[in-house]
């Protein structure tokens, strides 16, 4: 069964094809196929054990599919070299809450693909740190251990982390797992945001139905076995597009807080 | 301060920046096991160079690096399990010592220093040897500290930033191998996966970044291993031992000097 998802008439960011992957003779995805174009939102959504996280994994090239191809902005995996291009925002629960980090060191992580060898932090940098790290609002926590910090403020560092680089495609491996529904709420609005005003492809793995069906839609645009893919088109948000991101999501930050206030 | 001792403090010196440098990013990855595992086998490594009368330190260092690619090769294999490789080449490398001891009963060898140390008996090009470890390991940890950093934070991050997270993986087992192979005569096998782990043991407690745990466990492994020696060679006492001893001091103190703080808060 192959599944085709292709409706935008934008260039190509991620394309699955014909992608098959079994684990000890357990077939865990049967010929999926689906392209993202730039400026879709696209939602994985599944429940355990339906392959989400395989999928992802392929497609980040962490494992290999048994038969089947992935192109990154049109270039096969094995020859993708542009990894700065793309912002990754883990599972929350991946954190050791002992690990000797600050805030600072973690967002910074995410220059690692852009320095040279022996590279110290320069003062540009630690510019674009604090500029992630205001743009998310978490710019009092930067000399905070990681580890001290709520589920919701690390998955902003996680965030802010991804955005240093101002990637062109973020992809969020179930970010709002272990997180009250507030700071779920939020967290999303945030991503939405993003999505509408911001020349950025989004890829976000979930279970949780809810939480991205209402701005994904009702139906799933298709689905392989357990897995269904939920689609919001480019040409369905609007066309306006921000240059700068710490500063549109500063303004974004002020407008949540202020009605926060009214209330 | 006679020559052996000269000798001892130098070598002493420098593994103790470079076995707690290691013991950090094995143990934040909770791998902490794997320094005993090395260790076992570089025992063997030792002991069958002794018996055949030459380099003893680089047999310990080949069969160090063989027992780390074996582990990952068992890992795969035992996916679910993977502790189970560490407890299966422990043993097989204890076990390849004991043979290779009763092989060299006649050439006088002494099980206890290759289980315990003897560090008196360092010689000058056991030191050059130690040296250019030293080197070696803080050039590559100097150049690749970033990338270092972020996959011992998070793997899968590491890769999609383009972090070659497999040739990494394999530069830690060398180095590891490497460092656990030449600290073999100073603390001994039995004792070396102690200067690995224990000072990151103690800068999990104080540290607040990971600039700051990389300082503490340099500190805490120079300290212990000058004041280790220092009291072994006063009270004529087993150096390894003295030293390790001190870490374990270093440790408690720290714990109750932090519950201390806690309560008078």
């Amino acid at each position: 069964m192959a599944n085709q998802i292709d409706a935008s008439c934008h260039r190509d960011i991620i394309t699955v094809d014909s992608v098959s992957f079994s684990y000890q003779q357990r077939e865990i995805l049967k010929d999926v196929s689906f392209s993202v174009k730039e400026r879709d939102f696209i939602g994985l959504i599944g429940t355990n054990g339906a392959g989400k996280t395989t999928m992802l994994r392929i497609i980040v090239g962490l494992l290999k599919p048994t038969s089947g191809e992935v192109k990154l902005f049109g270039q096969p995996l094995s020859q993708f070299k542009a990894w700065e291009k793309i912002g990754y925002v883990p599972q929350k629960n991946s954190l050791n809450p002992l690990f000797p980090a600050t805030v600072r060191e973690v967002v910074i992580s995410g220059l690692v693909g852009k320095r040279k060898w022996f590279g110290r932090n320069s003062k540009e940098d630690y510019i674009k740190c604090d500029d992630a790290l205001m743009a998310m609002g978490v710019e009092d926590l930067a000399d905070k251990k990681i580890g001290q910090l709520s589920g919701g403020q690390q998955q902003r560092v996680f965030l802010a982390r991804a955005l240093i680089n101002n990637p062109s495609l973020l992809i969020l491996d179930e970010p709002t797992v272990g997180i009250d529904a507030e700071t779920q709420a939020s967290f999303f609005h945030m991503i939405k945001h993003m999505h509408q005003h911001h020349n950025m492809t989004f890829l976000m793995v979930s279970h949780d139905m809810d939480m991205i069906k209402g701005y994904l839609g009702d139906k799933p645009a298709a689905s392989s076995g357990k897995l269904n893919f939920y689609i919001r088109h480019s040409h369905e948000t609007q066309d306006c597009v921000e240059q700068n991101l710490a500063h549109s999501l500063r303004s974004l930050r002020t407008q949540l807080e202020s009605k926060k206030e009214g209330i | 301060m006679s020559g052996f001792f000269q000798r001892a403090l130098i070598g002493g010196i420098l593994i103790g920046i470079t076995a707690p440098l290691m013991g950090i990013f094995l143990v934040l990855r909770r791998l902490s096991m794997i320094g005993d595992t090395l260790s076992h086998a570089a025992i063997a490594g030792v002991a069958l160079g002794f018996v055949i009368g030459k380099y003893p330190i680089l047999f310990g260092l080949i069969f160090a690096l063989l027992a780390s690619f074996a582990i990952e090769k068992l890992r795969k294999s035992y996916k679910s399990y993977a502790e189970l490789s560490l407890a299966i080449i422990m043993s097989g490398g204890i076990a390849l010592a004991s043979i290779f001891f009763t092989l060299g009963r006649d050439l006088n060898m002494d099980p206890n220093s290759f289980l315990f140390g003897f560090i008196y008996t360092l010689n000058s090009s056991d030191l050059w040897l130690i040296f250019g470890v030293t080197i070696v390991v803080l050039f590559i940890i100097g150049k690749h500290m970033h990338g270092l950093f972020l996959l011992t934070f998070d793997e899968e991050a590491a890769s999609v930033s383009g972090v070659p997270v497999s040739f990494y993986n394999i530069l830690i087992s060398v180095m590891t191998a490497l460092v656990i192979s030449v600290s073999i005569k100073i603390v001994g096998g039995l004792l070396v996966s102690a200067l690995l782990t224990i000072p990151a043991a103690c800068s999990l407690l104080l540290a607040r970044s990971f600039r700051q745990s990389i300082f503490i466990v340099v500190l805490i492994g120079e300290l212990a291993v000058i004041i280790g020696l220092l009291v072994a060679g006063i009270w004529n006492l087993a150096a390894g031992g003295t030293i390790v001893l001190v870490l374990i001091a270093f440790l408690l103190i720290i714990l109750l000097g932090k519950n201390l703080l806690l309560r008078t808060r």
